[in-house]
């Protein structure tokens, strides 16, 4: 079991004929091809202007909502530019678009917000992202830029705002021979589709996933609302690290999201909150493995 | 991005948020001549810089003179400009070494009645914009926030359409204002909101916002930053950028596509993605060590922007060492030991180099590490390559 992403998910990318979308397009349908061979998991793409048009064997549409018609697609990997980025969100919900992976980097905020108020219209989408590394459910689909390898078939629901850091954290739990059950990376903006929250309630009520590993950053309080829920609500163990426990205050550290202003959002505050909530944080981000581990095993005693 | 507060003022009263009137002056004659054009008895002379706290501010020259002062004749204003342009102006957010003062802005007195507080800035939680006042104008807001939290109101506002009438008068009456007042504070919270979210804002902030005793309201000082990912559709604020102001060595590395803030430790590191980065620093830090800086190179980094990256972290006389650390994923590990040994030659690196790689293709790049003949320490672990690294510099 899985959230999210499952047998019946079926791919289309929004800028397909960019060279980073027709990259990860190829890398996406290839790990469906490794592991479901035979099926069609990865079924095109949507370039305004260049429909009916092919690009290394994806067809490519006008419009989402053509690509939704003739392919059947229910989920969009987009990989638009920043300017036109929010417009892509909006299509993809409009044509009925479930799952919507924004990886772009470096949307305007104000675009976010106006995305996020419009998204109320549309209940059955969810928005993933954007500025993040997307979603993989292991061995069923890849919808994103994570290295598909790295990850093994499990029942750990890992939750992050970063990219790489989550490939850290997916290496060690592989070395300590934990697998996921969907690793979700939710992206670094200040506004972002789906929160924290959202993810552990759906891993809470999933049964395939039997502990969750989360990885937060300095900046905002969505780690702070995240210990909140889990105190009221996640009974399955639960492991956190936070990034930037020694970022200086004022100053950006890549991420959009990652700053810290005025003593609100450090990394601090988050640790303590988690741990306050029964999660067992990692100090060291060498550590995020071994400390899910201990969650684990801290739930099996009592 | 930031700008200066005249620049942030021009803006605004552009965008029909009321403004006291102000003339820039570059030189002491310049401040002479604001003074007679301005024609109120007493005028205030403002150092521009990207800081706050200027009033408390003294120069590193001249050590009794502040960074803003009030004046009440053409010659003093002369006399201030003088003492301020050129000098070092030094204020608690400036850090040590202070800010040059090239500029000033020379603006006309104003009968005060209040004193209070506005700021647009992006809220989380709302996922949107919203509109902060306070009764308490003049002070540090964090403090106000954290002592009287009851006395700052928030109204979040459409992200297209703005702050509403009704949501302004709101504010306004909560702050006490009547009359004229009332009514001028209705025009000024929403022309803000149109101002924040026309220019693309990260903040907006306006403190102290003074009413004066005809009951005008006057933005007395201005601090609006701008979203860098909407700067290619503001091309007049892009204008407005003064590079002087910002870290040599930050600008370079934006051209080469690299996030790099530098800190003040010894311990240089290269790492690929912002989460990673600041992960690397944090296990510096936790092992006894001080980072001298965070670098991204970015999830698709290249030879040149490689070399780049050493270049700018060797550049900083501090480091002593290096930690490289790179999770390849798409970026695959070979990739990056090939730019590294490029670098290695070109820069003709003489401090420690730790390095630790893992992801795609780690085996093959682990052989050239070791092949190449270089004094390179390599790492298995996050945890021993930190622990390596602050070792190689002690």
């Amino acid at each position: 079991m899985s959230i999210l992403v499952d047998k019946n998910t079926k791919i289309i990318c929004q800028g397909i004929t960019g060279k980073a979308g027709l990259f990860h397009s190829q890398q996406c349908r290839a790990y469906a091809k490794e592991h479901r061979p035979g099926e069609d998991v990865f079924v095109g793409g949507v370039t305004p202007g260049k429909g009916g048009t092919t690009v290394d064997d994806f067809p490519v549409f006008n419009t989402v909502a053509e690509a939704r018609a003739k392919t059947g697609a229910n989920c969009s990997l987009i990989f638009v530019p920043p300017p036109f980025a929010a417009d892509s969100i909006l299509e993809a919900a409009d044509a009925g678009i479930e799952l919507i992976v924004c990886i772009t980097e470096g949307i305007p905020v104000l675009d976010m917000a106006r995305v996020k108020k419009a998204l109320a219209h549309y209940p059955k989408s969810r928005l993933i992202g954007p500025n993040c590394p997307g979603v993989i459910t292991p061995g069923i689909a890849k919808i994103g830029i994570m290295p598909g390898y790295i990850h093994k078939a499990g029942t750990v629901g890992l939750i992050s705002k970063s990219g790489t850091l989550t490939y850290e954290a997916t290496w060690q739990l592989g070395n300590l021979g934990l697998g996921q059950s969907t690793a979700i990376g939710i992206g670094g903006d200040p506004i972002i589709g789906t929160p924290y929250i959202d993810l552990l309630e759906l891993f809470q009520n999933d049964p395939g996933t039997e502990a969750i590993m989360m990885i937060g950053e300095i900046g905002g309080n969505a780690e702070i609302k995240a210990a909140e829920y889990i105190k009221a609500h996640v009974t399955k163990p639960v492991a956190a690290f936070i990034a930037g426990q020694t970022a200086p205050e004022g100053k950006r550290m890549g991420h959009a999201g990652a700053i810290i202003s005025g003593g609100a959002g450090t990394a601090e505050e988050k640790m303590a909150a988690l741990e306050a909530a029964g999660v067992v944080v990692a100090r060291s981000p060498g550590e995020m493995g071994v400390a899910l581990q201990k969650a684990i095993a801290n739930r099996k005693k009592s | 991005m930031k700008i200066h507060e005249f620049q942030a003022k021009e803006l605004l009263a552009k965008a029909g948020v009321a403004v006291p009137k102000g003339i820039v002056a570059k030189s002491p004659e310049e401040a002479k001549a604001a003074f007679a054009q301005l024609g109120t008895p007493v005028v205030v002379v403002k150092s521009q810089i990207h800081a706050g706290g200027r009033g408390k501010g003294r120069f590193k020259e001249e050590s009794e003179q502040p960074g803003v002062v009030l004046v009440k004749s053409a010659d003093d204003a002369a006399a201030h400009a003088k003492r301020m342009l050129g000098n070092t102006l030094v204020t608690i957010q400036t850090g040590e070494e202070g800010k040059k003062v090239q500029t000033l802005l020379v603006e006309q007195g104003l009968k005060i009645a209040r004193e209070i507080y506005a700021a647009c800035v992006v809220d989380r939680e709302v996922a949107g914009p919203v509109l902060i006042v306070s009764s308490e104008g003049g002070m540090d807001i964090e403090e106000v926030a954290a002592h009287h939290p009851e006395k700052i109101l928030t109204e979040a506002f459409d992200p297209v359409y703005g702050l509403e009438g009704y949501q302004a008068r709101k504010l306004a009456f909560a702050l006490g204002l009547e009359g004229a007042a009332l009514k001028n504070a209705e025009k000024f919270f929403r022309q803000l909101s149109k101002f924040f979210l026309d220019n693309d804002c990260s903040m907006a902030e306006i403190n102290p916002l003074v009413v004066t005793e005809e009951g005008d309201l006057l933005a007395l000082d201005a601090k609006v930053t701008f979203d860098d990912n909407a700067l290619f559709r503001h091309q007049n604020v892009l204008a407005y950028r003064d590079l002087a102001e910002e870290e040599p060595s930050e600008i370079e590395a934006q051209k080469w596509g690299l996030s790099y803030v530098k800190l003040d430790g010894n311990l240089g590191c290269l790492v690929n993605g912002a989460g990673l980065a600041m992960s690397t620093m944090d296990l510096i830090k936790l092992h006894g060590g001080e980072p001298a800086n965070f670098l991204d190179v970015g999830g698709g980094a290249n030879v040149d922007q490689v070399t780049e990256a050493f270049r700018i972290i060797l550049a900083d006389k501090n480091v002593k060492g290096v930690l490289v650390n790179i999770f390849g994923g798409i970026m695959k590990c070979d990739t990056i030991v090939t730019a590294l040994l490029t670098a290695y030659d070109k820069i003709g690196i003489q401090v420690p180099l730790v390095v630790r790689l893992e992801g795609t293709n780690v085996e093959l790049a682990r052989k050239m590490l070791a092949e190449s003949g270089k004094k390179i320490t390599t790492g298995f672990d996050l945890t021993d390559a930190a622990k390596k690294a602050v070792a190689s510099i002690q």
